[in-house]
């Protein structure tokens, strides 16, 4: 049933630009795009990939806790990320690295939290409204879709401009959309009619269980059941990933109620650096996706269109050196002060916190005191 | 009476004070299922939507974690939402976003947002009802770090603690005894008497201290009523904090009869009861004249309805509890 869906591209796996019906339809959105937007998109996958290999490196090393690797899902998170504008808010599952980059998240604030220094890392409110990582699958659709009721309570969508009108996009895996949670987020989204966009980067593995035992239908026609209009995007394309947001964010933040894009993508690496895919997946099968490399696309029609050998020298050598400060960083992290533990716990003075710190800082201080 | 005095139905009073809340910052908002020209299944919100319109009270689709889960969202806007839970027992299709997420959003964010967000949920027996019905789930939560939790008793606690608990910046489990809800009492609409998380001694006495929240305190107070005719001195300490937990007035009160006995509408077992009592023997030692007792309901589900007087724990129950104490 999947192969016979409409699915969005623009760029074929060879980059070439596509035409017919569908592509002309998103044309406009990627002809409006200047050359040094379309080299930031290269840039922003490059940049993340290398960021993603570094992290991963990083927890071999037993520098990190965890990695959960964002390979192969570049493109899909590049061209939403761009499709957004300054005042929209984002709520990502927890592979987002590449949406939080572009937000303009430090990447080391991602590396602290998979180092265990932080069960946070940011300030959303500092970072392009980039929300805090989600760990509980599908949690973070409701919290999206509260805060955009919020945006709609307080008239902040939907007076017709779009320089300030605002959305909220929602990211979520294949494997989340099995949770209530995504179903619920659906209906709440449906019935107040948010302005706010979902999007699933259907990677076709939740861990270690394949996306057919998830639906026996497409994901993306769930969303239609829920009456949230929705299309089905090639994840690897990022100028069809960018374009379809692009479309839907205009209208949902306009007023036009919710709006759900499947982007069909794949996870190159582990689900997490705990995970040995090679026990449950083919390697046709990954080579088939890797095939379909959303960077090396994406290079190739930029150097159709004439971008000079350079560009791609010099992004080489920038990435390099983002991974390597990156690294340094990363080594240079103390750990953190235990006062952690307690501080922040309540937003009011709470005094079971009070006395366990207290407790703690004697303890502590009396295996000093006599030595 | 004076004029800052008057007679209402708990459910009554609750009304008044989330009225009084929704007046005074436009960023409250009521919303859980049924709340709006229902005015909820026990009438609590009864012609808030009409006043206030349909962005401030409204209706949700019938999901509870759907309720919570778009309250936190809504609390990152900066809204205060107050969500009602229709009943004990359908909490728990909430829990995983209540524990998981409005718990932890504040330490997560290491302060940089606050979770004002209130869960009003009706609790406890009495009222013969079916099951799920009739349920006192508050222990699950006071065991989790991040919330707050209450239960008022009065109809005075009830204008109070709703209005300080929708001003609180920490989510906050209000736990309402529905068994009480028609019970009228004084409210005084000019000054609160106690702080949110304060304990209250609700009765004077002098031989032995019994403990509890909610529903509980009228049982404890007609088992105090009982006793002084047979010549036993109990002072009843209304918690109505469960997280935290005000000792001072407990620690006091035990430290004058020596004998403590807690009681609740909940299984004993890892229970409030139990945590109570652990925390008296440890600060409170040498005052104790007698082991803390406890008076629960049994570690078994809510029973058919027909058989909640034998479950819940009564007067007497609480008596024979008092009798033992007295023997040591």
């Amino acid at each position: 049933m999947a192969e016979t869906s409409p699915t969005v591209q623009l760029l074929s796996p060879e980059g070439v630009l596509q035409t017919g019906a569908t592509a002309e339809q998103y044309l406009p959105y990627i002809e409006a795009l200047s050359d040094d937007q379309l080299r930031q998109f290269h840039r922003d996958m490059v940049i993340t990939r290398r960021f993603d290999l570094e992290a991963t490196n990083l927890q071999r090393q037993g520098q990190l806790a965890l990695w959960p690797p964002s390979q192969g899902q570049e493109a899909a998170q590049v061209g939403s990320a761009h499709a957004m504008r300054p005042q929209d808010h984002v709520f990502p599952s927890y592979r987002e690295h590449a949406v939080g980059l572009v937000r303009g998240v430090d990447a080391v604030d991602i590396v602290r939290l998979m180092r265990g220094v932080t069960n946070g890392g940011w300030n959303p409110a500092e970072c392009g409204n980039f929300h805090l990582y989600t760990l509980v699958l599908g949690s973070q659709s409701l919290h999206s879709t509260g805060y955009a009721m919020g945006i709609a309570f307080d008239g902040a969508s939907a007076t017709g401009n779009p320089e300030t009108d605002e959305a909220v996009v929602v990211y979520f895996g294949d494997g989340a959309t099995s949770q209530g949670d995504v179903s619920e987020a659906l209906v709440y989204a449906a019935s107040f009619q948010t302005p706010q966009l979902f999007f699933l980067q259907n990677n076709h593995w939740a861990i270690s269980v394949p996306v057919s035992v998830q639906s026996r239908t497409p994901l993306y026609l769930r969303a239609e059941g829920f009456g949230v209009p929705s299309t089905r995007v090639d994840g690897n394309d990022v100028l069809a990933s960018y374009a379809v947001s692009r479309k839907y964010l205009d209208e949902t933040r306009a007023g036009g109620g919710p709006r759900f894009i499947e982007a069909m993508t794949y996870r190159i690496g582990a689900h997490t650096t705990s995970d040995d895919p090679t026990k449950y997946r083919q390697n046709e099968e990954l080579n088939s996706w890797i095939a379909r490399d959303p960077i090396a696309r994406f290079e190739a029609w930029l150097r159709s269109r004439g971008e000079s050998d350079s560009f791609f020298v010099e992004l080489a050598a920038e990435a390099e050196d983002f991974a390597a400060d990156v690294r340094k960083r990363t080594v240079e992290l103390g750990p953190p002060s235990a006062d952690l533990i307690f501080d922040n716990v309540y937003s009011e003075p709470h005094p079971v916190m009070d006395v366990q710190k207290q407790w703690l800082g004697d303890y502590e201080a009396s295996f000093g005191a006599g030595v | 009476m004076s004029a800052a005095m008057e007679e209402l139905p708990l459910a009554k009073a609750l009304t008044a004070g989330l009225r009084k809340a929704l007046g005074d910052d436009r960023k409250v908002l009521l919303m859980g299922e049924d709340i709006g020209p229902l005015g909820g299944v026990f009438r609590v919100t009864e012609g808030l939507q009409a006043e206030f319109g349909t962005n401030r009270v409204f209706d949700t689709p019938l999901a509870e974690s759907g309720i919570v889960g778009t309250a936190i969202g809504l609390a990152l806007r900066g809204y205060r939402p107050v969500c009602e839970i229709q009943f004990d027992g359908f909490i728990f299709p909430a829990f995983d976003q209540i524990t998981t997420q409005l718990a932890k959003m504040t330490s997560r964010h290491e302060g940089q947002v606050h979770m004002p967000v209130v869960i009003r949920v009706p609790y406890g027996g009495h009222i013969g009802a079916v099951e799920h019905h009739q349920e006192s789930p508050e222990a699950y939560f006071a065991h989790t770090p991040g919330l707050r939790v209450v239960s008022p008793s009065t109809a005075n606690d009830a204008y109070w603690m709703i209005q300080e608990a929708i001003a609180s910046n920490d989510p906050v489990l209000f736990f309402e005894p529905k068994s009480r809800y028609w019970n009228k009492g004084p409210v005084n609409r000019v000054a609160s008497e106690v702080p949110l998380h304060a304990s209250r001694i609700a009765r004077v006495g002098s031989h032995v201290t019994v403990v509890g929240h909610g529903a509980m305190v009228t049982v404890l107070l007609q088992a105090a009523e009982l006793a002084e005719a047979e010549g036993t001195s109990v002072e009843v300490v209304d918690l109505r904090s469960l997280s935290p937990i005000d000792y001072a007035p407990i620690l006091e009160s035990v430290q004058k009869t020596g004998r403590l006995i807690v009681a609740s509408e909940a299984p004993g077992f890892a229970s409030l009861t139990s945590e109570i009592a652990a925390t008296v023997a440890e600060r409170a030692f040498y005052s104790l004249e007698a082991p803390v007792l406890r008076v629960n309901a049994f570690d078994t589900p809510f029973p058919p309805a027909k058989l909640e007087s034998t479950y819940l724990p009564d007067a007497d129950r609480v008596l024979e509890a008092v009798d033992r104490a007295l023997a040591y």
